[in-house]
């Protein structure tokens, strides 16, 4: 049920989100869903892509440190306080979120959450628990 | 003016056969008690009664900081503990320091020649004397405060640090004299202005500067802001501390090495040829009456040149020039000592590290500080996708080099490959001081 991201340790100097986005285009890799934390000194992206090992070993080439890190992927229902129900249950189970970023699938027209947890397999037994939609890697990289 | 008008203004002649006297008593000396010296002299074929004139000091082998640090920590006193009654310590190469001893009577030199330094750069007993250098470990501190007793003067021993509080009591003492490094005499004006005090308006007429390199433009700048003499003075504590040479105020040209004590070469540091007077090399200092820490012609790897032409002020004593740079790579960072490897090793400790980096030394243009970067390079090992985790590796790390080297530096976590690889050596450092 966990989906695979991509992580890229960026210095925080000019042209380096464009080198990124520039490897993964000319190698035909597709970006599902992005997000960018930001120090004054650097910047850590995180990707979910359609074909990880490609993207990984694209970037690897081009100099970049990247790594692959498992998340979690929730799909609600894109309406007012969908996000809310979901974390207010993470809150009342002690589930602390290390990072998160969202977007909102094309087809269905609901969001999917991605979620970045310390134990992330407590957290996919408590959302199941409780009737939230886990969606597995491969639909998300397909999304 | 001239403390020890005996010494200071000595005949050449006459001081040459001093030198010559106390050279052949310290090198019997520590053929006698120091098994480190004695092996060495054998090794070159040198016996003490065969040291007939000064040129042979040549024939006695050099003495590296590497041989003192082979020989920490007590390995080269030259007398029992019971009676060295003071220790000091420098950084050296890797972790351990180098350390030094003094008897009673080399404290008694110390002074003295403290004393000589200070009323060189115009210090008398009605002066109030503002001892900013760092007292502990560092000779800075200790040797400025006992050399300021020995004059007479009232002395403030304020260390370093705490600025505000310094700015203040140099106003409300009436402080006259300040003894600091230079890149701190530059900053505590900017912090008097920020305070709303104008450095000229201080009693502050001389400052004496050392331990660490500078610049004439450096000094015009120092003397205008606080309108005040700035004398440099030089030392390092292999040698005794500071107090090894200093300006005279009449010349401002060149440092005064207190040859009595002191025996300077310059040497080509390729090939450890001495070199003619005037000529640029590496200076190399034989101690001739230290008790506790002799060193013959010990390499202080710091480049200058001798000026043998007469002083205007007086003295007989050789000159040296200002230090113009060194022959290894050391920094000298807010007074500080840093071997690049000393980072290195910090970093290498650190789990995951690649030994890839790079120091950027700077000169902080408001506060006027030095300032050391240290740029790391990210390797998948240490990577993490959460930016908790990496700015706590580098908050550790900073933690790490201050906690062993004293100093505050920043490090920055950069991408792989961004710091530039040499074929065979790699350059670590980025000095942005512009100081020679």
């Amino acid at each position: 049920m966990k989906v695979e991201q991509i992580s890229v340790f960026l210095e925080n100097k000019a042209g380096r989100l464009a080198e990124v986005a520039d490897v993964l285009g000319r190698k035909g890799i597709n970006i599902r869903a992005l997000s960018l934390a930001d120090t004054t000194d650097f910047g850590i992206l995180r990707l979910i892509v359609n074909d990880r090992e490609g993207a990984k070993k694209a970037l690897k080439e081009a100099g970049f440190t990247v790594g692959i890190t498992q998340v979690i992927a929730v799909e609600v229902e894109d309406k007012p306080g969908g996000l809310a129900k979901i974390l207010k249950l993470l809150a009342s189970e002690g589930i602390n979120v290390e990072y998160m970023y969202a977007f909102v699938e094309r087809s269905s027209g609901n969001a999917v959450l991605i979620f970045k947890f310390e134990d992330l397999d407590k957290a996919i037994e408590i959302l199941k628990g409780h009737g939230v939609k886990v969606i597995p890697g491969e639909r998300v990289y397909s999304l | 003016m001239i403390w020890n008008d005996e010494f200071e203004t000595m005949p050449r002649e006459a001081l040459e056969a001093l030198q010559l006297k106390r050279l052949r008593a310290v090198v019997e000396r520590v053929y006698a008690t120091v098994p480190f010296y004695r092996r060495r002299l054998d090794e070159a074929g040198v016996t003490p009664d065969s040291i007939k004139s000064l040129e042979d000091l040549q024939r006695i082998p050099f003495t590296t900081k590497d041989d003192l640090r082979e020989n920490y920590p007590y390995g080269l006193f030259a007398v029992p503990l019971k009676q060295v009654v003071r220790i000091h310590a420098s950084s050296g190469t890797t972790g351990k320091p180098t350390v030094v001893g003094y008897t009673r009577r080399d404290l008694e030199t110390w002074a003295e020649l403290m004393a000589r330094s200070l009323a060189s750069a115009g210090t008398t007993k009605d002066d109030v004397v503002h001892n900013a250098y760092g007292y502990g470990l560092f000779t800075g501190g200790l040797g400025a405060h006992y050399g300021a007793e020995r004059i007479g003067a009232t002395v403030i021993p304020m260390s370093g640090g705490n600025s505000r509080r310094q700015v203040m009591v140099l106003q409300d003492f009436g402080s006259t004299v300040i003894t600091c490094t230079p890149s701190y005499a530059l900053h505590l004006a900017e912090v008097a202005e920020e305070m709303g005090v104008d450095p000229k308006s201080t009693k502050l007429r001389v400052g004496v500067l050392g331990a660490e390199p500078w610049t004439e433009e450096m000094r015009r700048e120092i003397e205008e802001r606080w309108n005040m003499q700035a004398i440099d003075i030089y030392g390092l504590s292999e040698i005794i501390g500071p107090g090894v040479s200093i300006e005279c105020e009449e010349a401002k040209y060149g440092l005064h090495i207190f040859e009595d004590h002191f025996i300077p070469e310059i040497i080509d540091p390729e090939t450890g040829e001495v070199l003619p007077h005037g000529e640029e090399g590496e200076l190399v200092i034989t101690t001739i009456t230290k008790e506790a820490f002799p060193v013959l012609r010990y390499r202080t790897r710091d480049i200058t040149s001798l000026i043998p032409e007469p002083c205007i002020c007086g003295r007989t004593l050789v000159r040296m020039k200002r230090v113009k740079g060194r022959t290894d790579d050391m920094l000298i960072i807010r007074g500080v000592n840093v071997f690049p490897s000393q980072i290195e090793e910090i970093i290498m400790g650190t789990e995951g590290v690649e030994p890839h980096y790079l120091l950027i030394v700077d000169r902080d243009p408001e506060t006027r500080l030095d300032t050391l970067e240290v740029q790391v390079e990210v390797s998948e090992e240490i990577f993490s996708d959460e930016v908790r985790r990496l700015q706590t590796l580098a908050r550790k790390m900073e933690r790490n080099i201050k906690e062993m080297l004293g100093i505050s530096a920043k490090v920055k976590l950069v991408e792989p490959r961004t710091i530039q690889r040499f074929e065979g050596k790699a350059k670590r450092v980025i000095d942005n001081r512009k100081l020679s």
